[in-house]
């Protein structure tokens, strides 16, 4: 249990999505105008994120490690499918957006009003590809702990989204030199952001 | 040909579009792993780029956004398992980076903004310009980080022992993963100011 609350507080601070390994930047920096924008896009990758991660989890377990199906019969435990995880993650990604999409709409209309269009374009978001493809590389024994990194990151990537956006409304009334103005200074920040957040290192 | 020349400089994919810097900057920490990094990406960009230009007419609109992820996914693959059977080391310092190459917005971008609708040729040649604007960006990053950070290119040493003799310290400062980001932000506004000069 306490192994798990590790992954999760690991993954919200040291390593953070955004802070150690850029990802998700594209949207980052272009969404990251306004809070309420900001923390819409962070709540919905943190949504999908938590979904995707756990079933990616489960598919590259039984379906996809040398020796994964060996559940099927001995003849099958020889077989290695990993080559297949990069294409079978985007497409559960891009079909689990999808149906998430529809189920949101159907069943919780306020959170769709909220979520807008930033459901299909998390898609390509590279934080949550990124999400199954570390997940793959540590290796997790359940699927709890799986579970709690997916919303560990998410939770990550939403603390950094809003707090840059939040400097960024200050920055609006600053004097910055004419040519770093927008995205120069907003590279400077993360970096000075992540800086800052590498102090958790030691925890 | 100016067309073509854009991504180079003025229309460079980082600097000035803001596309695809999620991989652009975890891999910038040396030189070698960048140059690697900043070739797959031109070879996925180009053929995909190609293929996608050539099926561009049988392509139903509603679906194009996942044909695209399959067909990029395909020259991932083929370029994740082209590294680990010829530079292991390399491919096991990149680890998770060039799978993500897939979701990266270069790639969908051009996809989406030029391929759809030009030939075969053009698309091809669009798509190498946008990986070599994206590899110029990462080399350059990656130059001053090993420099500075390591004292050394491509592996090799290139700051005299004499220095660090007479109390020169490597910047530990420019391994650690912000700086990548504080030196784009530096050449952005350099490029700023080389713009407004114009």
């Amino acid at each position: 249990m306490s192994e798990i609350f590790n992954i999760f507080i690991r993954s919200v601070f040291i390593d953070n999505m955004v802070f150690a390994y850029f990802l998700g930047m594209c949207s980052y920096l272009a969404v990251s105008k306004s809070v309420k924008t900001a923390s819409g896009l962070g709540l919905a990758v943190c949504f999908v994120l938590a979904i995707t991660v756990p079933v990616n989890y489960l598919i590259d377990k039984y379906l996809l490690q040398p020796g994964a199906l060996s559940w099927l019969g001995s003849s099958f435990a020889q077989v290695d499918l990993s080559f297949l995880s990069l294409i079978i993650f985007i497409a559960v990604i891009a079909g689990m957006v999808q149906l998430l999409e529809m189920v949101i709409e159907r069943y919780m209309p306020a959170l769709y009003m909220a979520l807008g269009i930033f459901l299909p374009l998390i898609a390509v978001n590279c934080a949550i590809l990124g999400g199954s493809l570390f997940m793959q590389e540590k290796n997790f024994p359940t699927v709890s702990h799986s579970f709690s990194y997916a919303i560990g990151s998410g939770l990550g990537w939403l603390l950094a989204i809003t707090a840059m956006a939040a400097i960024r409304e200050r920055l609006k009334y600053s004097n910055i030199p004419e040519p770093l103005r927008g995205n120069g200074i907003a590279y400077i920040i993360t970096g000075l952001m992540g800086l800052g957040f590498m102090a958790f290192l030691g925890i | 040909m100016k067309k073509y020349l854009g991504p180079l400089s003025k229309d460079n994919p980082i600097l000035v579009q803001t596309l695809g810097v999620c991989s652009a900057l975890a891999v910038t920490a040396q030189l070698k792993p960048a140059v690697v990094m900043a070739l797959s990406v031109t070879v996925v960009c180009a053929f995909s780029n190609l293929i996608i230009s050539l099926i561009r007419n049988t392509i139903p609109p509603r679906i194009r956004i996942i044909v695209q992820l399959l067909i990029v996914s395909f020259w991932v693959v083929l370029v994740d398992l082209l590294l680990q059977a010829y530079f292991y080391e390399i491919s096991k310092m990149l680890s998770v980076f060039v799978g993500l190459i897939i979701t990266n917005c270069i790639i969908m971008g051009r996809l989406e903004a030029f391929a759809l609708s030009h030939k075969p040729w053009p698309s091809l040649v669009d798509g190498v310009m946008n990986g070599l604007g994206y590899g110029m960006v990462l080399i350059i990053v990656a130059f001053f980080r090993e420099l500075l950070g390591s004292g050394t290119l491509w592996n090799h040493q290139v700051i005299p022992n004499a220095f660090y003799h007479a109390g020169y310290l490597n910047n530990g400062l420019m391994i650690l993963p912000p700086m990548a980001l504080i030196l784009v932000g530096v050449m952005i506004w350099i490029k700023g100011i080389k713009n407004s000069k114009l």
